[in-house]
């Protein structure tokens, strides 16, 4: 071989690794970051998806149930978290639920990564950061970044059309790693029905009455800052907005699921199960296609230049100014949401109760930040400390 | 038979892997070498399960 071409392969080669090696660590790690969970003193158990569905035993999607109060009789509510996780708000409410809320009557069963497998992965193109860092009086807890889908690693290759099951409708071939249209789930389907399916035999087996998938959504989607709800729960979604937007500071909307959209949780699972669904939906402007930089601070700070141009045009369904939408402010409307529902709730079904205390409303993380209400993982004893 | 279509996939993504190094290797353009590296490297962490 020519020398020159020799000493050129070499030298490529050497830059080839130069690119692989780092790009591969930072996608190891941003896969396998470990984000501590520390039991608030509310919570009286841990279980897995596993112990309602063997099936999902051994899969990343064999996800954690954090269990607060006993179960007496009264009602129960299931919440979930990052059935996408790249709507942050949605995980960092229910952690702040796990770690600070406690019992008066009933249960709340959290999840707060839904989909494990998406949270291990970015959007592709998507330019995302592989994770982003909350603040707190103890230093900083970083969260995996995540993405709306299943990692690939976990479920590929997707098929041509997807087929929902058991409506038979076709849907976008990618949203067949979308935990929000593969409700009620399959047993013997692929990874992320057989999550739902898991999930669908837990509220059936818990008898819960209310779930709560909490969302967020870009401004310019119409369905955004609002309760989309399943018809069964019109009166409770009707009289919480009522409540929440006369109380809570902030305004929320109501909308019925449709009949015609199939493998959403608002839809499947009350079509299903015994259970009321609701699922919030939170202003993030991350999540618009015309960003300007997709990083942390966009994440984190909801303000982008180019997403309020877009506004400026008539092209939003929420209001978008100079603040952003501070993450504080999404977790907040998330958390006095949860409050205002269960309460709504034990009003209309006094024999079916859940009273929880120690969940901060919206205007205490507005004031206090997200980070003031996480739990410093160092002071945790050992047996109250677990991992996402 | 996802487990099975998964599998072909894997082995796919290996094969061709070892197409694109076997064509820089004999290649004696600098572009063809650059453009079968650049093309390797998606291939490779998806064979290593990194991305």
């Amino acid at each position: 071989m020519n020398p020159t071409v020799n000493w050129r392969k070499w030298l490529f080669g050497l830059i080839f690794l130069a690119v692989l090696i780092p790009a591969g660590l930072s996608f190891y790690r941003s896969r396998h970051l470990a984000e501590p969970v520390v039991l608030g003193p509310g919570v009286t158990g841990v279980k897995k998806l596993s112990n309602y569905f063997p099936g999902i035993k051994g899969s990343i999607n064999d996800a954690k149930i954090y269990i607060l109060g006993e179960d007496s009789g009264r009602g129960s509510v299931l919440i979930l978290g990052g059935s996408h996780p790249e709507e942050p708000a949605g995980r960092l409410a229910a952690w702040i639920i796990i770690e600070n809320a406690k019992m008066k009557a009933g249960r709340i069963l959290v999840i707060p990564t839904a989909n494990p497998s998406a949270s291990t992965s970015t959007r592709p193109g998507g330019a995302y950061p592989p994770d982003y860092s909350i603040k707190t009086p103890w230093g900083e807890q970083k969260f995996r970044q995540g993405d709306r889908w299943s990692n690939p690693l976990d479920q590929w290759p997707d098929p041509e059309v997807y087929i929902h099951y058991p409506s038979k409708q076709q849907l976008a071939y990618m949203d067949v790693r979308n935990q929000n249209r593969t409700w009620p789930g399959r047993h013997d389907g692929l990874m992320t029905e057989k999550t739902c399916y898991a999930m669908t035999q837990l509220i059936r087996q818990e008898k819960i009455d209310l779930v709560i998938d909490l969302h967020e959504a870009e401004l310019q989607y119409p369905v955004i800052s609002t309760i989309v709800v399943h018809p069964k729960g019109q009166d409770l979604a009707a009289l919480a907005s009522m409540t929440i937007s006369a109380e809570e500071g902030f305004d929320i909307g109501v909308e019925y699921s449709p009949e015609a959209l199939r493998g959403l949780s608002h839809r499947e699972i009350g079509d299903w199960t015994e259970a009321i669904p609701l699922l919030m939906e939170t202003p993030e402007p991350f999540l618009d296609a015309t960003r300007g930089k997709t990083d942390q601070n966009l994440l984190l700070t909801g303000r982008d230049e180019f997403v309020r141009k877009a506004g400026k045009h008539g092209l939003l369904f929420e209001k978008l100014d100079e603040k952003g939408w501070p993450v504080d402010l999404r977790v907040g409307r998330h958390l006095s949401s949860i409050i205002v529902i269960l309460k709504t709730w034990s009003e209309l079904r006094p024999d079916r109760l859940i009273e929880a205390e120690e969940i901060p409303r919206y205007s205490e993380v507005v004031g206090k930040t997200t980070g003031f209400y996480l739990k410093d993982p160092a002071r945790a004893p050992a047996n109250r400390l677990f991992f996402e | 038979m996802p487990t099975i279509i998964t599998l072909i996939y894997y082995l796919l993504v290996g094969f061709f892997s070892v197409c694109f190094l076997y064509n820089f290797i004999k290649s004696k353009k600098w572009s063809e070498e650059l453009l079968y590296l650049i093309v390797l490297l998606p291939f490779l962490l998806r064979l290593f399960r990194l991305k």
